[in-house]
């Protein structure tokens, strides 16, 4: 048997954006026969991943805060993989930013600086957060670049990099001295730390960043030239570099967001959620993200969605933990699928299959 | 400090043990690349092939049966890679990047009821007489047969690439996939037969790291080898024998860690860890200064075919 894609003769804007829904329904019908199989109730593991947690406040305020970093880091992908830039070492980015920002918060702890005020500290982190995100991914920006080098490998290296620096720099020059030798930092002062928004809860002012990200995103991707560009450079770089666009630049500045926009999450994650640096301070956000980006199919407000789906597992993947005894690594597994369908999905959105019996592919 | 000759010998041996399961993995995607195809689930399928050969070696007592299911495990990801872009030409790097999130999570899962179990190594070659010469015989010849397996898969690729008529159609389509067509070569069903035939490889080394390199499994354990091995494909210009002096290269690198932490040179473990992730970036831009890789990469790679009949 042989298949053949056939062209659809015109896009559908309902049938692209039913596509990722269709995909997320195929992976839930997957998960569950894998559920099954693992001798649980599907409906049961349904109620637990999918419902449960939309259902209870304080596990609404974990979605937010386990999406706000997912959706950040994947709209500055969106920006790299338009681009056809391949980004996939947010993770590390999300690392250094968590790590630069996090320094601020170490050299400020104990009211050091007091005297000059502590206003500045909580924006300076943020900023030293971007700047760390920025710099780190300026290494397979400029080295593919310049040098042609595939930023596939390179930045995918410097993840294990930037996880190994970060390790050694807890366990070792930031531990703190009062800890019992537990590999922590101190934990930052309250002006080091972005506030809780509502008593009580877990939501803190860094998941403000994520919709405001979105709302910024859409517009430059529908309505700058700078958007148009990046939109040119990937889909059809001959028109761009023809049209006089300056190719280099685009790569620099399209690595540049992706990576400030994941050292952002990294320091509202360590300054928000954690409020200290630990030897890990990612559950593999910055891989999660590349699905979220695929999900919401390189849309700033598609992001926004599929990043508080992708939340939803991961909550829901903890409660499993518990209300089931199934695998943390069910949740890793499930978004390994959903991404699968999205990307079949995607193509069936824009072509029609044709099966053949016999003849050669 | 000063190495006796015995040391020297026990030094290559690990040299080898550590280059074993990027060669083969390597090698496997090398085929895959040269049809014009890039599959970056190479870590995927590397980590599903160490928990299948794990858990099928452990259950079984047999180390056989294990590297067949790491084989297997590792086609059978790699039939879904080609599934989504052979099949739907979905885009490749997306797909290689799923691949690998699925086999992590798939891995965990079916290793996590064999954490901290542990089984007899592969068994090594001896040959009385020549195993026991001193100073090479065990590097020559007292080796686990997954080494000597290695270097037979690299002659035979290097061989059959480059010597026989299916291998150089292999390499046709790669640079080329419209001629190919247009002159009545199976593209896809040759491109299938590589994507598979590299799972296998890399589900194979997978099965060689918690068969005999460790042997026992433990979460994430490939720790990024599968993504040197495609960086070894670069490094070696996408030709086989290329690939061993590269394995070598980073299985040495490997054992630097260990001499280094031995003789208590003052460095960082963590910085000693992140030296073959740091080689492997210094020798990607080496390689771009002096130009190979433009010469070198099959013209179609990593581009979708889709079949105009």
């Amino acid at each position: 048997m042989r298949i053949d894609l056939e062209a659809r003769p015109k896009r559908s804007a309902l049938r692209e954006i039913l596509s990722p829904v269709v995909a997320l329904i195929v992976a839930i019908v997957i998960g569950g026969v894998v559920v099954a199989i693992m001798g649980r109730s599907p409906l049961a593991a349904f109620d637990v991943y999918f419902v449960e947690p939309l259902s209870q406040s304080y596990s609404l305020q974990a979605i937010a805060v386990k999406a706000a970093p997912l959706i950040l880091i994947a709209v500055g992908l969106a920006f790299c993989y338009r681009a056809n830039l391949w980004n996939i070492g947010a993770e590390g980015q999300f690392i250094a930013g968590g790590a630069l920002g996090g320094w601020l918060g170490l050299v400020t702890h104990d009211g050091a600086y007091q005297a000059i005020g502590s206003w500045w500290i909580l924006p300076a982190m943020m900023l030293l957060g971007i700047l760390g995100g920025v710099l780190y991914a300026m290494i397979p920006a400029a080295l593919r670049v310049w040098l042609n080098v595939s930023e596939i490998l390179t930045s995918l290296m410097l993840v294990y990099v930037a996880q190994l620096t970060l390790d050694w720099l807890v366990r070792g020059p930031w531990k703190d001295p009062q800890g019992f030798n537990f590999p922590v930092t101190v934990n930052f002062d309250p002006e080091a730390t972005l506030p809780i928004l509502f008593d009580g809860g877990t939501l803190h002012l860094g998941v403000l960043f994520a919709p405001i990200v979105v709302i910024i995103a859409a517009v430059v991707f529908s309505k700058t030239i700078f958007g148009f560009q990046v939109r040119l450079a990937g889909s059809s770089p001959k028109a761009a570099r023809f049209g006089g666009f300056d190719d280099k630049r685009i790569a620099f500045a399209a690595f540049a967001i992706s990576g400030g926009l994941a050292g952002l999450a990294g320091i509202a994650e360590v300054s928000g959620k954690i409020g200290q640096l630990l030897t890990t301070i990612s559950p593999g956000y910055g891989f999660s993200a590349i699905i979220v980006a695929f999900l919401g199919r390189l849309s700033p407000v598609g992001i926004f969605i599929g990043g508080l789906v992708l939340a939803v597992t991961f909550v829901g993947g903890e409660d499993a933990q518990i209300a089931l005894k199934l695998p943390g690594d069910m949740t890793l597994a499930f978004q390994g699928v959903l991404l699968i369908c999205v990307l079949a999905a995607d193509v069936l959105a824009r072509y029609r299959l044709r099966f053949r019996l016999g003849g050669k592919a | 400090m000063t190495f006796d000759a015995q040391q020297v010998q026990d030094v290559l041996i690990i040299v080898v043990t550590a280059a074993t399961p990027l060669l083969i993995a390597a090698v496997g995607e090398l085929v895959v690349e040269r049809s014009g195809v890039l599959n970056l689930g190479v870590e995927g399928m590397m980590i599903i092939g160490a928990a299948t050969g794990f858990a099928a070696g452990y259950s079984t007592d047999s180390t056989l049966v294990g590297v067949a299911a790491g084989v297997i495990s590792g086609a059978i990801l790699a039939a879904i890679f080609a599934f989504l872009t052979l099949g739907l030409a979905a885009n490749q790097v997306a797909s290689g990047l799923a691949l690998t999130i699925l086999g992590r999570g798939v891995a965990n899962l079916i290793g996590a009821s064999f954490v901290g179990l542990k089984r007899t190594p592969a068994p090594h070659l001896h040959i009385p007489g020549l195993s026991d010469i001193p100073l090479i015989g065990k590097l020559i010849f007292g080796e686990d047969f997954f080494v000597y397996f290695g270097l037979l898969l690299t002659g035979a690729v290097a061989y059959w690439l480059m010597r026989t008529r299916s291998g150089l159609t292999l390499r046709a389509i790669g640079d080329n996939h419209a001629s190919g067509h247009s002159l009545g070569v199976p593209v896809r069903r040759i491109r299938l037969l590589a994507v598979l035939f590299g799972g296998g490889c890399a589900g194979l080394a997978g099965s060689y790291l918690s068969l005999a390199y460790t042997p026992f499994w433990s979460p994430d354990m490939t720790a990024g080898r599968g993504w040197i091995a495609l960086a070894l494909v670069v490094f070696a210009s996408w030709k086989p024998w290329r690939a061993l002096a590269g394995a070598l290269l980073f299985g040495g690198v490997t054992v630097l860690q260990l001499v280094f932490q031995t003789w208590g040179v003052p460095i960082p473990p963590q910085f000693l860890a992140s030296l073959p992730y740091l080689t492997t970036i210094a020798v990607l831009v080496v390689l771009s200064i002096r130009d190979i890789r433009g010469a070198a990469a099959p013209a179609s790679l990593g581009i979708p075919f889709i079949p105009d009949r």
